[in-house]
């Protein structure tokens, strides 16, 4: 680890660029102990008044550094949103989620063991340097949205459920703003280094969830053991039927992409059409006519193809999951 | 005085059956087990001697090569490079010393120097930024990529599979492949040396003292005497503990030369670069049975891979040669000397892979033969060793199966993919258990004191298995005391020499030395009672034989002490020695996702003599939980440019957690092994591995018509065989 210097903030006014944000410290410090980061100052802001859920006109106002823990429990959420409380309740393990945040939550960095392995070449630590998971194990790489700089995930899924949620980010700084989650995180393209629309200095100060979308909540998630692991393919869904058509059709998919991704031609097509293997295949093909594979990770797109099928009969009330 | 036993005939007087303090084979708490929970064990990095320094090992960014020079270490007080430091830890049981000389790199991740500094924060900043200039070689890393050697002594063949093969009513010919695996112990490995004069005390994360000193001697250069190791506590070893390792190397090295103590603890990454792997096998398995289900031919082809300079190979195969019987037999051990981190042995080396992929080749045997997987197995056992025609010292397989199949309603088993509840597919499967058995040289000492207070002593290691509970109980049993006068120590070489923990030999022969030593005042006790040793009864404190009873306190004069030396002797040649059992297990397998989850696992074990009831099943537990990690989740990666591990941390490298164990029964057969020494104990804790996870995939089969070869079995693999 760096020497860094440390400094609890007691107002937003005390953030500078120079100083990076902790928040649970869950995943920077983890990755400032392997020299992954090595920020010099740290601000921690775990002091600010950032808490608390609250109403704001219909929806939610989530403060950011809401722990992981309590907004899975929360009554509101658990009611109103509950593809949220499955999302976060699917990540990590107890202990993390006790101190993990919503704002270091959406902030969480890739898990490409390349990423986190100094002795190994990475664009998004070393801007230039190349990619060392191309033609390495790519198992847990992206299938969406990668590009020759980058294949690495996104490895969240509290994210990918807010996604669906049509949730928006609430920025503080220089000058306050609202980004939608939608187009918070940023492809790799050539710059991975690039993750977010954060600038230095600004800090997320709570997530807002619109009205309650209604509707059956699913999140799925496939990973490689129960427990304690990142997806292989996760499901986000929120889906109305009315009249035995699809209504509402929100669907966000994490472990596959490069940021939680979502697809609007998907929801199109579902939206105003009967449940059916035949639409719901169909739907599978539109979402994965991008996809790209890197060798170990080709299953990826069996899998999400099936987890999608398998989500939208469960939603739909074809077959219960259980 | 030192009662002196070697195994060389059998015992068939249970007199531990008829002790009269009865609490050996009780349930108890394990002793220790307060000091843990409230963290007053020390583990090796919890020391603070004063004036202590941080060392931090450097790592081999190249897969080989040679280091031609090493920078400076700003903020740190020294670095150290030492011809004397290692490539790799000791393999277990090592007389020597492990190849030295770091500066030859025979691996990515190698450790190559230690930098040392006033905190450990600094010292692994320096470590992790230090220049190193290398000579870089190009050496293979994949174990199909290079011709393998044949070592001619561990192949095996009788008759003619091929022909078998050609002749059969029914055959298999299929090859499985394991991946590389860690030990992943909850301690990652930590010393701290501190010299006094020519005298080193490391305190280390060790499982086997005496011959660690052994290593550590050689290695440093120094003579024995004036090497004190102690491990009182360890965070678990599985294997990674056994031999000595650059951690503990490097520390008394540092710390010589800096005339401060030193303490390297490996961070977790590190544990995955420089602890033993488990190393990857290929198994090829061609079977050969008539009509009826006996076994004609017996083939098992084995590829594995170790670093050219390391003696270890896994020895996959080393219960097929006992396990079944069959007229065709043939053993194929070919190793490839690759460039991967070190290969030696974790948790059941040798049967956890071998015997679980044998045991899948018998279920897919079953389905070809159309014969229950049970009675296939029931049809084949050998009435004495195949290949040798050696008696077994005992043999419980057949009841173990028997058992087994009733107490999880095997019965109720349905055909192929015939149960479905709701996404889930339903399955249940098999498979036997079975491990070699070992006895290894073993020595304690036992003092009791006029006050009716029971001291043990030995170098013996508790890794978390039990051990000071077990040794306590066996001289509360046989002193006839409660336990709470009975107090054990362990983990310090300057104790009598024991056999370590390892290979499942601990418990017996440990506890036999301390049986021995328990005899020997057992003998001078009847001798103040003026009685025949066998006439004695201890119990509560009390000695009688005949109409006479004493206490204790009466009869010694300040105190009296006993020395046990139990060393294996003609019964390791003239019977085969193992251990027996069966697993079961019912899985439910996702139609969509190919997720496996268990619903359900049973072990029934035959491990003689059961010392203590809940250590003992704690054993199994764990070793039937690494089962389900062999099946379903554990795969160390290797990148296949140069060879290095992949993941290194447990966030990536997935052991079971508790969601993916579902509650675990264990069943064991009252039995008594009487050629294994007086204590008729055999080893337990990696039986409970052996077959494991052979029962979860041959589930899953029965669930849903997949057969996954290529370990562990992970929704890819599942989904790769399902329908739409
Ligand atoms: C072993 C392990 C397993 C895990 N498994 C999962 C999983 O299965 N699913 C999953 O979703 N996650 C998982 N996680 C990740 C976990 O969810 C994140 O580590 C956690 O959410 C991060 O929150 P934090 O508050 O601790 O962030 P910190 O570590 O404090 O910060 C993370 C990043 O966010 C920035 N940051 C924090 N707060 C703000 C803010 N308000 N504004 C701007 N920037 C900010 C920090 O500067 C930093 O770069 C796992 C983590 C670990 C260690
Ligand atoms: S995939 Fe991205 S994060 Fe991983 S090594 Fe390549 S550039 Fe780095």
């Amino acid at each position: 680890m760096r020497e860094f210097t440390y400094h609890r903030a007691a107002s937003i006014a005390d953030l500078s660029p120079d100083a990076t944000i902790i928040a649970g410290g869950t995943n920077l410090l983890d990755l400032m102990k392997l020299e992954v980061m090595a920020p010099p100052a740290l601000v921690d802001i775990t002091h600010l008044d950032l808490g608390g859920v609250e109403p704001e006109g219909e929806g939610l106002r989530i403060g950011a550094l809401v722990r992981n823990s309590d907004l899975a429990a929360h009554p509101v959420i658990r009611r109103d949103y509950p593809v949220l409380s499955r999302a976060l309740l699917a990540g990590a393990s107890g202990q993390l989620r006790n101190m993990a945040t919503t704002g270091g939550n959406l902030m969480q960095r890739t898990r490409c063991p390349y990423f986190y392995d100094r002795r190994m070449a990475c664009n998004k630590r070393d801007p230039g340097a190349g990619c060392a998971a191309i033609g390495g194990v790519t198992r847990n790489h992206a299938i969406l949205g990668a590009s020759d700089h980058c294949i690495a995930t996104y490895p969240g899924d509290m994210a990918v459920a807010l996604m669906a949620l049509d949730a928006v980010v609430e920025i503080d700084g220089p000058t306050p703003r609202r980004v939608p989650l939608a187009d918070f995180h940023l492809l790799p393209g050539d710059t991975p280094h690039l993750e977010t629309v954060l600038e230095p200095g600004e800090i997320i100060t709570a997530v807002i969830l619109p009205a309650p979308p209604g509707g059956q909540h699913r999140y799925r998630k496939v990973r490689d053991r129960a427990s304690y692991a990142f997806a292989l393919v996760s499901v986000a869904a929120v889906i109305a039927t009315d009249g035995g058509r699809i209504s509402h059709a929100a669907l966000a998919f994490g472990g596959v992409a490069t940021k939680p991704w979502r697809d609007p031609e998907v929801e199109a097509l579902l939206k105003g059409s009967e449940p059916s293997d035949a639409l719901f295949r169909e739907a599978a093909d539109i979402l994965l006519r991008p996809a790209r594979d890197w060798g170990e990770n080709q299953f990826k797109i069996p899998l999400l193809r099936r987890a999608l099928i398998a989500t939208l009969r469960d939603a739909t009330g074809m077959e219960t999951a259980a | 005085m030192t009662r002196h036993l070697r195994v060389d005939g059998p015992t068939h007087d249970d007199r531990l059956d008829h002790m009269a303090q009865g609490i050996l084979g009780q349930p108890l708490n394990r002793l220790e087990g307060p000091l843990k929970v409230t963290g007053w064990a020390a583990y090796a990095a919890e020391a603070r001697p004063a004036n202590m320094v941080y060392g931090v090992l450097v790592q081999a960014t190249v897969p080989a090569g040679k280091v031609l020079e090493i920078g400076d270490a700003p903020g740190a007080l020294a670095v150290i490079q030492d011809k004397r430091m290692v490539r790799y830890a000791a393999q277990g049981m090592d007389q020597k010393g492990p190849t030295s000389g770091p500066d030859q790199i025979e691996y990515m991740g190698q450790a190559i120097a230690l930098v040392v500094a006033e905190s450990f924060e600094a010292a692994r900043h320096a470590a992790q930024n230090i220049a190193v200039r290398y000579k870089v070689s190009s050496v293979p890393v994949e174990p199909e990529a290079v011709t393998p050697e044949l070592p001619p002594k561990k192949q095996s063949a009788a008759g003619d599979v091929d022909k078998a093969m050609r002749e059969a009513a029914v055959t298999l010919d299929q090859v499985w492949h394991t991946p590389s695996q860690m030990s992943a112990a909850m301690e990652p490995h930590a010393a701290i040396a501190e010299w006094d004069g020519d005298q080193v005390t490391i305190r280390a994360a060790l499982q086997m003292l005496s011959s660690n000193r052994k290593q550590m001697a050689d290695a440093l250069g120094i003579k024995e005497q004036n090497l004190r190791l102690l491990s009182p506590y360890v965070g678990g070893g599985f294997g990674s503990k056994l031999g000595i390792n650059a951690e503990a190397v490097s520390a008394a090295i540092a710390a010589k030369e800096l005339g401060r103590p030193v303490m390297v603890a490996m961070t977790r990454q590190q544990v995955f670069d420089l602890a033993h792997r488990r190393s990857e096998t290929r198994q090829r398995i061609r079977l050969a049975c008539d009509a009826d289900g006996r076994l004609t031919g017996i083939g098992h082809e084995v590829l594995v891979s170790n670093l050219p300079s390391s003696e270890f190979t896994e020895p996959v195969a080393q219960a097929t040669p006992f396990t079944y019987q069959a007229a065709h037999r043939q053993v194929v051990h070919a190793v490839a000397r690759i460039h991967r981190g070190c290969a030696g042995s974790v948790r059941a080396p040798g049967e956890a892979v071998g015997v679980t992929v044998f045991e899948c080749a018998m279920d897919e045997l079953a389905e070809a033969a159309g014969i229950d997987p049970v009675e296939l197995r029931l049809r084949n056992i050998p009435d004495v060793e195949p290949t040798t025609d050696r008696p077994f010292s005992s043999h419980k397989l057949a009841e173990a199966l028997r058992e087994g199949a009733r107490l999880f309603g095997w019965s109720n088993r349905k055909p192929t993919g015939q149960q479905v509840e709701g996404e889930w597919m339903i399955g249940m499967g098999m498979a036997a258990a079975v491990r070699v058995n070992m006895l290894v040289e073993s020595r304690a000492r036992v003092t009791l004191t006029q006050d009716g207070q029971a001291v043990v002593e030995t170098d013996m290691t508790d890794i978390g298995t039990g051990t000071y509970t077990i040794l306590g109980q066996l001289a509360a049993e046989m002193l006839g005391l409660p336990i709470e006068q009975v107090e054990v120590r362990l983990g310090d070489t300057n104790f009598p020499p024991a056999s370590g923990s390892g290979g499942s030999f601990g418990a017996a022969s440990s506890g036999n030395s301390v049986y021995l030593a328990c005899e020997e005042i057992r003998g001078q006790i009847a001798k103040a009672m003026d009685c025949d040793e066998a006439d004695l009864t201890l119990q509560d404190g009390m000695a009688r034989a005949g109409n006479v009873a004493r206490l204790l306190s009466d009869l010694i004069d300040g105190q009296i002490s006993g020395e046990g030396h139990l060393q294996p002797g003609k019964t390791e040649k003239s019977h085969r020695q193992a251990t027996w059992g069966s697993h079961w297990a019912e899985v439910a397998v996702n139609r969509w996702t190919g997720e496996v989850r268990v619903r359900r696992m049973m072990g029934v074990f035959a491990c003689g003599r059961v010392l203590n009831e809940k250590t003992a099943r704690s054993q199994c537990l764990g070793g039937m939980t690494f089962g389900i990690g062999i099946a379903l989740t554990e795969a160390m990666e290797h990148d296949s440019r140069d060879g290095h591990a992949v993941s290194r941390d447990l966030a990536e490298y997935h052991i079971p957690t508790h969601a993916d164990v579902p509650p675990l029964e264990v069943h064991f057969l009252p039995e008594r092994d009487a050629y294994v020494g007086p204590l008729q104990a055999k080893g337990l804790g990696e039986l409970g591995i052996c077959g494991a996870g052979a029962a979860v995939l041959n589930a899953i089969h029965n669930a849903c018509g997949v057969r996954v070869r290529h370990l562990p079995a992970t929704p890819d693999k599942i989904v790769a065989g399902l329908k739409d």
